[in-house]
């Protein structure tokens, strides 16, 4: 670790401490408003440590986050809260493990679109599940939780994505995947497993997504499967994952942000066309910041020194362009 | 030279459809060899080294390394053997600067290099293939022949018992090719084995020891390059009967 780091440590931390303290200030607007951000944080990071480098859109989001929901509801008034967790963890990582043997092996589109329908198999099935043989389509969950202690474990799983994202960055796993994410082929003539690479990742990804659904479970009291598996959830990390730029670790967090409180205006003025102006938002993004905001500063960044290094040493490199 | 058999290519075939683009190609490199792999265009030359590296899966036949049975390894095993390869267009990795590019090759490859040592191999390597001082730029600000090198310099850096050339002089202009030979040669020097693609018959000639002709899919030739140019088939496959 040198200086520079230690310095964004601490002051992450500084900053998760000072977040922490918004329950004590406001219980109504801010912190519902603070759950939202913190939970499309901790899901839109987890999503990119996946889908950033290796460019693999996952619409999957939902499985694991009604998957986690899921878990609350079978074992959230039985078994202690902390093992509850851990089993939310536990079903996403296997989810994602199952789905990722059948589907990494597709590419582009076909990998977008089986995620898609994986989400949504899960849902009719848990749905049959309950009507045929639970009793009924929703059910009720009675964990004793407040707002402020599910706002506080988002935080920390917040906390625990970004320290996952930087380890697996300095780690030969990270650079495997940006390997994989430029070529595959040379990955694999490089001597990477590329598919055991993509199957770890997905399956840290998505036990984190989970753990954020179990989390958000009780906020709800009342789950059915069209909440706990709505696919708009996948939608919306994707978009946010976007507009923040999924290639750096603190992308998402760029998106998330900005996305979260334009969804709150939309759907505040204008709740008969949030649709509408969602996916018109969506399409501005799109096409004005492909590589999304952090893209954005870094082209800008690296324009900068450009300039500079050209300005510094341009007689060398014009013999060298002539060569 | 040492006589000790390196790799071992027997009956390999591969069929697409109703195509057979190698044809029962079998022959044996020695370690230390530089063999050169010729033929015309279409003759199977690049679809014997996807067979060799992985990137196919062979219809029949065999690939052997030292006793080793390659032959229907995924293409990660296969590296992981010591067989290092640069590809016929250029491929290196945009996203990662020059110096980590080339670390890929030993961080992943047989060795298992840890991320510091690869960058002292990585930087040692840039140097010798001369691009010493470039370390932190991006390909695209390279050009092509650049470009190349970093691909060897990836594909060395992994330290590899057999290092596969598709064509890595093909494109550059006379005094590239006099580097890039004196590259080659250096490699021999240090005892690489070699095999390598190459349609340059300036460096066919003071390259190989040994030249493989393929044509139409099918073992042509074999011998001293001096030999096999000399070849009437050989000549003929290239030229047509006119010349033979």
């Amino acid at each position: 670790m040198n200086t520079r780091e230690i310095l964004i440590m601490a002051a992450s931390g500084l900053l998760l401490a000072g977040l922490a303290c918004l329950p004590l200030a406001d219980e109504g607007f801010w912190l519902t408003l603070g759950i939202s951000l913190a939970g499309y944080v901790a899901m839109s990071t987890a999503w990119a440590l996946f889908s950033g480098p290796t460019s693999y859109v996952s619409l999957a989001t939902a499985a694991f986050f009604g998957t986690g929901a899921y878990v609350v509801v079978n074992l959230g008034e039985t078994a202690p809260w902390p093992a509850v967790l851990v089993v939310a963890a536990v079903c996403g990582a296997l989810l994602a493990l199952l789905a990722g043997m059948a589907t990494l092996r597709l590419s582009g589109v076909h990998f977008v679109i089986f995620t898609f329908g994986l989400a949504e198999l899960i849902r009719q099935l848990v749905t049959w599940y309950q009507t045929n043989i639970g009793g009924a389509v929703g059910q009720y969950v009675f964990v004793d939780i407040s707002s402020a202690q599910i706002y506080w474990q988002l935080l920390a799983l917040c906390g625990l994505v970004f320290l996952a994202g930087w380890a697996i960055n300095r780690s030969r796993l990270g650079l495997a995947l940006r390997v994989i994410g430029d070529d595959e082929t040379v990955a694999a003539h490089s001597g990477i497993n590329t598919a055991r690479v993509k199957l770890l990742l997905f399956c840290i990804s998505g036990a984190f997504i989970a753990v954020v659904g179990a989390v958000l479970a009780p906020r709800w009291t009342y789950i059915e499967p069209s909440i706990a598996f709505n696919s708009m959830i996948s939608f919306q990390v994707v978009i946010m994952a976007l507009l923040g730029g999924s290639r750096r670790l603190w992308g998402p967090l760029v998106g998330v942000i900005p996305f979260t409180v334009l969804y709150e205006l939309i759907s505040g003025h204008f709740p008969n066309h949030t649709h509408l102006l969602l996916g018109t938002a969506f399409l501005l993004i799109v096409y004005f910041l492909p590589q999304g905001v952090a893209g954005r500063i870094e082209q800008l960044r690296l324009r900068r020194t450009h300039r500079e290094t050209h300005a510094a040493r341009s007689p060398a490199t014009l013999g060298e362009t002539a060569r | 030279m040492s006589n000790h058999l390196l790799l071992s290519i027997a009956g390999l075939t591969k069929v697409f459809g109703g195509l057979v683009a190698v044809n029962q190609i079998s022959f044996d490199i020695q370690a230390g060899e530089v063999v050169g792999l010729l033929g015309p265009n279409g003759s199977g030359k690049t679809t014997l080294m996807n067979l060799i590296s992985g990137a196919l899966r062979p219809t029949q036949g065999s690939v052997t390394l030292e006793g080793r049975r390659l032959t229907g390894l995924p293409p990660h095993r296969i590296a992981a053997t010591g067989v290092a390869r640069t590809f016929q267009l250029v491929r290196v990795l945009p996203s990662l600067s020059a110096l980590e590019n080339v670390m890929v090759g030993a961080v992943f490859g047989p060795d298992q290099v840890s991320p510091g040592a690869a960058r002292t191999v990585a930087r040692s390597l840039l140097e010798r293939v001369g691009l010493g001082g470039r370390e932190h730029l991006h390909p695209a600000e390279m050009t092509y022949i650049d470009q190349k090198r970093i691909e060897l310099a990836r594909a060395l850096a992994a330290d590899p018992r057999i290092l596969l050339l598709d064509e890595w002089l093909a494109g550059l202009n006379p005094t590239e090719l006099q580097t890039g030979i004196e590259l080659i040669r250096s490699l021999q020097a240090e005892g690489r084995t070699v095999l390598m693609v190459e349609h340059v018959m300036d460096a066919i000639r003071s390259l190989c020891d040994r030249c493989v002709v393929m044509s139409a899919g099918s073992k042509l030739a074999e011998g001293t390059p001096a030999e096999v140019l000399a070849n009437p088939d050989v000549i003929r496959a290239y030229l047509g009967d006119d010349h033979a």
